[in-house]
């Protein structure tokens, strides 16, 4: 290459630089957020979060691209094929949903223990460190999608199992990122003060991360493989973050209605005792059919059968609290979503799970759009919703603590977003809950499970217009994602009124 | 407000939430040392790589009231009888390669993965591949080049062409094959096999 091909590239480069510069510039003087309301851990915090919006919309824009792969099967094929757009669309909803989740505890965190942030410069490395990895993994994803039947593959392309595809060197820069958010959770409590609170987060805190270890091994066994691989994402999703999730909402309700604080702790203890109790042996559920004993059948129909108690908990605690507390507080969105995480975890998780959960029904379900059904009800209405909340408590702080009611002039954009959002996410599980019962039909039961029942089923019209269904709720969904996102960025622009201060009582 | 009852302290739930938490645990752990011997390769359940030797079929048992994986008399696979340890590194490869081409994000596997394409669990034994003189051709031409071996039973969603080679192509079979052999407590119900006469 000459020098002025070379002088060229720089000077491109430069002019993007500068025009990127102006962008962002001028985007922060329309948003018209200022930074000095945040404290350092909020900081810290609001970073996760906008990752973790980018993330949440590639995950939309990577399910819409798979849906229509089911219409028009021809659509992107051998550019991005259905198992790659798939992957990132779980994946990315995996990561965000962490993100999301690492940015509330860091919100918190001061606030909870009475003190600063202790390894806060730490804690932005590991921001970094992660952002980093995570894109040079979609990167991949996107880019080598799939490498040959070696060992370098898992660890430096994909590692094939579905939801913790991230390949091994990431794997281990996770665990390494997470233990630091563990060491600044656990420090900032014992330098400050431990509450019920804490000491239920950072137990969790350990089991969350120790169970992604479970996940880290290769195995040519698929059975024993498969059998560590639910560990991670059941015990994750029906025991860990459920839980995680108790923690932050615990802390929200009493800041955002002024809900006890022991009144809050018993609350959690008891929510707590009911999901390990049943998530734990729960699990079962998941070894009824890759070669695990038969005790199986019964000890996972049984527990699984019981998961459904503490998420009926979880909305007698949300809907009395706000109830006795008369619904008054300062930020109606905030309060909405989590009265929808209360609803959504309740039917996707309780009443969708418990819906295939039996033995006797999941011979049936098993494996077609049953579980995809449930699976969307119940990521969406257990673990988007909550963080969607803490989105709108971060943006109403940064703002400097003004109103957000739901008579403001704008408040039709988030009551839209949230009425597309959560119908949007609906009409998905009803569609996709009538392909799954025609597959169960003619596939399984009728069919046998053949190859030619599996098509059968597929090329049904039943099945063929749920898809279309499918593809046009995602549609909705996604107008409830794009307005969602430019509510959050202007909510209470402008708003002088100061949101009234909720105190314990 | 007066005297908390026990049952409504807080102290009272923490205790709880501790000792059900160990408790449930703990049965987990003893549980699973239980299962995972139950399900080493050679055990009853799932049977030793070596079972690629071997005749494989799937008939409903009369007296445990389940479909059961049966395995017959020797059937080699490409025409070949291997050792315990040429079997194991041949499934292992096949294994790999399922996870190394991102298999699990279209099709299911013992029913865990994705809803685009058909479940593998039995796969070996399905009837798509019309007989078992001309099966192993089959599979080997078709997961080299789905594109131009595609049947696609009248959906038009082919597989892609994931650029597997004919050594990863065997090793796959060998890994179905082998798959099949695991009791999976009835899972899929009432599967007609290649075997079975219409
Ligand atoms: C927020 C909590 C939950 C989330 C996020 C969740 C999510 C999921 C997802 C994504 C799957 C599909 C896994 C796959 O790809 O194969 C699944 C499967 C399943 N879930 Fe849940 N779930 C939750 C709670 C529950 C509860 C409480 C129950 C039972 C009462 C339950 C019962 C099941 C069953 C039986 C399956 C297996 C489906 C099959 O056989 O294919 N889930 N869950
Ligand atoms: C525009 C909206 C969306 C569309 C079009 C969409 C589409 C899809 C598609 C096509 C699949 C593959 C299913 C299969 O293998 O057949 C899928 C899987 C999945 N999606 Fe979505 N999705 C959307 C939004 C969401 C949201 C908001 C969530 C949760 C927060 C979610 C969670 C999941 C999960 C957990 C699975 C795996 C399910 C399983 O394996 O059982 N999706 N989605
Ligand atoms: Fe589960």
């Amino acid at each position: 290459m000459n020098t002025s091909g070379l002088n060229k590239v720089i000077e491109n480069t430069n002019a993007l630089c500068e025009k990127s510069r102006i962008c962002r510039n001028t985007f922060k003087a329309w948003v018209q957020l200022d930074s000095n309301n945040l404290s350092d851990g909020q900081q810290l915090a609001v970073k996760y979060f906008t990752v973790a919006v980018i993330l949440f919309f590639a995950q939309i824009l990577f399910g819409m691209l798979a849906a229509t792969q089911f219409i028009y099967p021809s659509f992107l094929y051998e550019i991005l094929d259905f198992s790659v757009n798939r992957m990132i669309h779980i994946n990315a909803m995996i990561i965000w949903m962490l993100y999301g989740f690492i940015g509330c505890v860091y919100w918190f965190l001061e606030d909870e223990s009475g003190t600063e942030i202790v390894g806060l410069k730490l804690g932005n490395i590991a921001f970094w460190l992660l952002t980093s990895a995570v894109t040079v993994v979609v990167l991949v994803y996107l880019l080598v999608q799939i490498g040959p039947g070696k060992d370098s593959s898992l660890w430096f392309i994909n590692e094939g199992r579905e939801y913790i595809e991230a390949p091994r060197w990431a794997d281990i820069g996770i665990v390494v990122v997470m233990l630091i958010f563990f060491y600044n959770v656990v420090a900032t409590f014992s330098k400050g003060k431990w509450s019920g609170i804490a000491g239920v987060l950072t137990l969790d805190l350990v089991a969350l991360a120790g169970l992604y270890v479970a996940g880290m091994f290769y195995m040519t066994n698929i059975t024993h493989e498969q059998y560590w691989w639910w560990w991670v994402i059941h015990l994750w999703v029906e025991a860990t973050w459920e839980v995680l999730v108790g923690v932050i909402m615990a802390w929200s309700l009493m800041k955002l209605l002024g809900v006890r604080r022991k009144i809050i702790q018993t609350w959690l203890y008891i929510e707590v005792a009911l999901m390990f109790g049943s998530g734990i042996l729960g699990l079962g559920h998941h070894y009824f059919w890759i070669g695990t004993p038969e005790y199986w059948l019964t000890i996972g129909g049984f527990f699984s059968a019981l998961e459904p108690i503490p998420l009926v908990a979880m909305v007698v605690h949300a809907v009395y609290d706000s109830g006795t507390h008369a619904f008054k507080n300062g930020n109606h969105p905030a309060l909405a979503w989590i009265i929808a995480q209360a609803f959504g975890n309740f039917f996707g998780a309780g009443v969708w799970g418990f819906m295939h959960t039996l033995p006797q029904i999941n011979m049936f379900t098993h494996g077609t759009q049953w579980s995809a059904s449930h699976g969307h009800l119940a990521f969406f209405g257990a673990y988007a919703t909550i963080n969607i909340a803490f989105f709108y408590l971060a943006i109403q702080h940064w703002r400097g603590d003004v109103w957000m009611g739901g008579g403001s002039q704008n408040a039709w954009r988030w009551k839209w977003a949230l009425g597309l959002l959560n119908g949007g996410v609906l009409g998905m599980t009803i569609a996709l809950l009538i392909a799954g019962y025609e597959q169960s039909f003619i596939e399984r039961a009728i069919e046998g499970s053949t190859w030619a029942g599996y098509f059968t089923a597929q090329n049904h019209p039943s099945f063929q217009s749920a898809m279309i269904w499918r593809l046009f709720f995602g549609g909705i969904t996604f107008a409830g994602f794009i307005l969602l996102v430019w509510d959050l960025l202007t909510i209470g622009k402008g708003e002088t009124r100061k949101a009234l201060m909720i105190v314990e009582n | 407000m007066n005297e908390i009852p026990l049952w409504a302290s807080e102290s009272f739930w923490k205790k709880m939430a501790i000792w059900v938490t160990a408790g449930s645990f703990l049965i987990l752990v003893v549980l699973t040392m239980d299962s995972l011997t139950k399900t080493s390769a050679g055990s009853q359940r799932v049977p030793a790589y070596s079972v690629i030797n071997k005749k494989i079929d799937y008939q409903y048992n009369n007296v445990s009231h389940k479909f059961m994986p049966i395995i017959g008399e020797n059937e080699f696979l490409f025409g070949k009888e291997f050792t315990d340890e040429e079997a194991r590194q041949l499934v292992d490869l096949g294994k790999k390669t399922t996870q190394a081409k991102n298999c699990m994000n279209c099709h299911t596997l013992l029913g865990n993965g994705a809803y685009y394409a058909p479940d593998l669990t039995k796969a070996w034994l399905d009837k798509g591949w019309i007989s078992k003189e001309i099966r192993e051709d089959m599979m080997v031409k078709f997961l080299m080049d789905p594109e131009n071996n595609a049947r696609t039973f009248g959906s038009n969603r082919k597989m892609p062409n994931l650029k597997i080679t004919e050594q990863e192509a065997k090793g796959i079979i060998a890994f179905l094959k082998w798959m099949s052999s695991i009791d999976t407590n009835g899972f899929p119900y009432n599967f007609k096999t290649i075997n079975a006469e219409e």
